[in-house]
């Protein structure tokens, strides 16, 4: 029992997308929102954007980037196995209405976290313009479904195999000194390209909005794992967030807490390596 | 007739030596012959005049029948026992482990208010009888007829789990969202394995499921689902969610790395069971030196598990040992496992080192003063007494605040500006149709509490929804 993967699709070589069975997170999920999920009885909780939702089929879209063992061992999970546990939507809604011209900036896995908003802010009639980054061509996902609801779309790489090269954050930073103007810039992404993009906007003093990814367990604000601190506040994600102001948040100490299981993160995955039985041993 | 004891039948327990190298309980149980010898020491004491009850069963907020069960076990009639208690509390292994019962049927004695004598082991003997029980496998009770009325339990807590028990009992169409992938709220994911093994809980939440209660996890009402939709789907809500908001003491460094507050401490190693890492996927890390800083139960269990976690265990708390808040047994447990107490102190800031770890805490120490509105004497910090500990994971155990999540997407809710849900006395909200009651309703609760707002809720439930009582007369102030 649990809940049916009804669809896997490969979006880069460490990227999946999953379509799963979940009627009620597909009613209420909106743009923003995460679940938490379990993969089996002995696994841990772990926090994943909602990428999309369909109340009519009542299925949920997520798609994971393989960081360590948790996320290694779903993206090993084929069409047909079921997932332990699924629980959401979780967190508050982004605000999303008229603001005038956005850009959505999204790096690596987080390109699936802003797909959502970007449909939404496309909606909602603002003039959307999409930043994607990534380390080469080939993890570079989503360029297509996100450019079907954008107004512009730019790519940067690291390794310049398409696009801009070089980091996103200077993308964006070339784009406004060409006298691109932005009411609002969304930036989901690891956090020191979060902390970069909100760097660049600070001097424009462009409203810039960062998605947080701190550790949780509930995700129910009950065990403050997840806190974070945003103008000298501290906040738990899972319910105050994960969406904050990125002007105001403490990326620092995001970045260090977000390392306080590295050891054991490599114990895991190393055990893990040992069983997991696939044919690149990981 | 011979002459009674003394003091209770002792129940054998593990030497702290060894205990504080497993997870496995302290108190072991009584053998059927040790439990009858205790329950021979009962008086089976009659209602006092114009009380409905005896004494015992007065202090005890759901009504075990007490002296009907312990003269069941007295005749060796176990069976007959279990079937006592559990007309009254569905969760008797639990109870029968973990209650306060020196605040309730103990309290109450009639033998223990004797010179010189302890009162019946009340609490010991509901245990035996329900671990009896769980040993020979649950009589499945007879299935009420339905009586096509559906009620939406939320949170899976005691008060929760209470309630749906005694509504199923009745005929009723009960269902449980819980938010967490697993049942039993504190139960499951508060109180350490080595005082009330999750198996335990796990058998408690199948009897209760074996009455017809259904139990949905993985649902967070106000997110999953809303309580308005749930007042279509269903003739009556009770909510049940808890005090499950850790708070923090907003000093500097709280949020370096190696400071839990005592929910995640407690949540990472019993729902997540991280003690077995990596066998489990959670891991915990804890350092060599660790600080627990408050004085209840919630800190006493933290500071135990971290002694079996092989730590050197500071409690740091800012009155004295009289005025800990936590049980007696406990902070004799405590002590016997080696944690050490600093009384009248609290830390001001915490430092970190240059990975961004707790490596110091910044303590001052305090000294009473006058009584403050608890009638404890209030700690009064003394100026200049400011001292730096090494220590290396801090927890914080200073107590927990309602949960916030249904009162913030149900507005309609009256509550009070501790975040708790207002009640009349039938725990009977500001919207119809909807009750609420254990920690959500009370703040810091106990278990038996809980349940007995469970009981009350079912029985004012049944009141509304079988037509007998449709007023509905909230009277919130203001
Ligand atoms: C609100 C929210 C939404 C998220 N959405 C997505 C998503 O849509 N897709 C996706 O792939 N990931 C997402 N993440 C991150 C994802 O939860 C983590 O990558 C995952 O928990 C890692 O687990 P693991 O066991 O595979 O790796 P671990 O072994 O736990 O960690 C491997 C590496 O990942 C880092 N890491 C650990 N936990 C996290 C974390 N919570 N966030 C970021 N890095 C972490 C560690 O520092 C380590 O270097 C989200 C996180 C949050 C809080
Ligand atoms: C560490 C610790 C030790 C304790 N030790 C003792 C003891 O020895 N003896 C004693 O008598 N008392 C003890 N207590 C207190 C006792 O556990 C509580 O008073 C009691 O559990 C309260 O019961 P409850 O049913 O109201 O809530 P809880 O037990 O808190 O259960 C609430 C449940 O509701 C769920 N929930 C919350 N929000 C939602 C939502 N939006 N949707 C769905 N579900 C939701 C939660 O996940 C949880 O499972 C202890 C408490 C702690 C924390
Ligand atoms: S994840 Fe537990 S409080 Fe946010």
């Amino acid at each position: 029992m649990g809940y049916l993967i009804v669809k896997k699709v490969d979006l880069a070589p460490t990227i999946k997308k999953f379509e799963i069975q979940a009627p009620l997170i597909a009613k209420k999920g909106k743009p923003g929102q995460f679940v938490i999920l379990r993969i089996d009885e002995k696994g841990e909780r772990i926090p994943l954007a909602l990428m999309d939702t369909s109340p009519e089929k009542g299925t949920i879209t997520i798609a994971a980037l393989e960081a360590g063992k948790t996320t290694k061992k779903l993206n090993s999970l084929k069409e047909g196995d079921y997932i332990a546990n699924v629980a959401g939507p979780l967190g508050k809604p982004a605000e999303i209405a008229y603001y005038g011209k956005v850009a959505c900036v999204g790096g690596g896995v987080g390109i699936a976290c802003i797909y959502p908003e970007v449909k939404a802010f496309k909606k909602a009639g603002n003039y959307v313009v999409s930043i994607l980054g990534a380390r080469n061509k080939d993890a570079l996902i989503l360029k297509k479904e996100i450019a079907e609801f954008s107004d512009e779309i730019y790519v940067a790489t690291y390794d310049g195999s398409e696009g801009f090269h070089g980091f996103v954050h200077l993308l964006l930073k070339k784009l406004i000194e060409e006298g691109k103007h932005f009411d609002l810039v969304l930036a989901v992404g690891s956090i020191p390209m979060m902390k970069s993009v909100a760097e660049t906007t600070r001097p424009y003093k462009i409203k810039t909005i960062a998605s947080l990814n701190p550790i949780m367990i509930d995700g129910t604000g009950m065990c403050g794992c997840c806190r974070v601190e945003v103008g000298g506040e501290t906040k738990f994600a899972c319910v105050d967030g994960p969406e904050f102001d990125a002007h105001l948040v403490d990326f620092d100490l995001l970045m260090t807490r977000n390392r306080r299981y590295i050891e054991e993160e490599r114990i895991a995955l190393e055990e893990y390596k040992k069983v997991c039985g696939c044919k690149e041993g990981c | 007739m011979a002459k009674i004891r003394e003091k209770k039948v002792p129940m054998p327990e593990q030497s702290a030596e060894e205990r504080i190298k497993n997870v496995k309980e302290v108190p072991l149980g009584y053998t059927p012959e040790m439990a009858i010898e205790e329950a021979k020491r009962c008086l089976q004491c009659k209602p006092r005049e114009g009380k409905e009850f005896p004494p015992c069963v007065e202090g005890c907020p759901v009504n075990v029948p007490i002296p009907q069960f312990i003269l069941a076990i007295r005749e060796g009639r176990f069976d007959d026992a279990i079937k006592i208690i559990k007309e009254r509390n569905s969760l008797p292994a639990t109870t029968g482990r973990v209650c306060p019962w020196e605040n309730h049927c103990e309290k109450a004695c009639t033998l223990g208010k004797r010179q010189g004598y302890e009162p019946v082991a009340i609490g010991w003997l509901e245990r035996f009888a329900a671990d009896y029980e769980r040993a020979k496998g649950f009589a499945i009770p007879p299935k009420p007829q339905p009586n096509g009325k559906k009620v939406a339990i939320i949170g899976s807590g005691p008060a929760g789990l209470t309630a749906a028990a005694d509504l199923a009992k009745k005929g009723y169409d009960v269902t449980v969202f819980e938010a967490l992938h697993e049942a039993g709220g504190v139960l499951v994911y508060g109180i350490p394995e080595f005082r009330l093994p999750k198996e335990i809980v796990k058998a408690e939440i199948e009897y209760v499921k074996s009455l017809g209660v259904k139990i949905l996890t993985d649902v967070v009402i106000g997110k999953t689902i809303t309580v308005d939709e749930l007042l279509e789907e269903f003739d009556a809500i009770f909510i049940a969610t808890g005090a499950g908001l850790p708070n923090f003491m907003n000093i500097p460094g709280e949020n370096l790395n190696g400071i839990y507050s005592a929910n995640e401490f407690l949540t990472r190693l019993n729902l997540m069971r991280a003690y077995e890492f990596p066998k489990y996927d959670t891991p915990i890390k804890v350092g060599e030196r660790v600080a627990v800083i408050g004085g209840g139960n919630v800190a006493m269990d933290c500071a135990r598990w971290a002694r079996r976690l092989g730590k050197e265990v500071y409690i740091v708390y800012r009155r004295t040992g009289a005025e800990m808040p936590a049980r007696k047994e406990e902070i004799e447990r405590a002590k016997e496992e080696g944690v050490h107490f600093m009384f009248l102190t609290a830390p001001t800031r915490y430092i970190g080192d240059e990975k961004g770890w707790v490596k110091q805490m910044e303590c001052i120490k305090f000294e009473l003063g006058e009584p403050d509105a608890s009638g404890r004497r209030r700690p009064v910090p003394i100026k200049g007494s400011e001292f730096i500990m090494d220590i290396d994971t801090v927890i914080v155990a200073i107590g927990q605040s309602p949960n916030p999540l249904v009162p913030q997407t149900t507005p309609k809710l009256k509550t009070t500006k501790w975040g708790t849900i207002e009640v009349d006395e039938e725990l009977r909200t500001s919207v119809e149709r909807i009750w609420a009651g254990g920690g959500i309703v009370r703040g810091d609760s106990t278990i038996i509490l809980a349940m007995g707002d469970g009981r009350k809720a079912a029985l004012s439930i049944d009141k509304y929804l079988s037509g007998q009582d449709r007023s509905w007369k909230f009277k919130a102030e203001g």
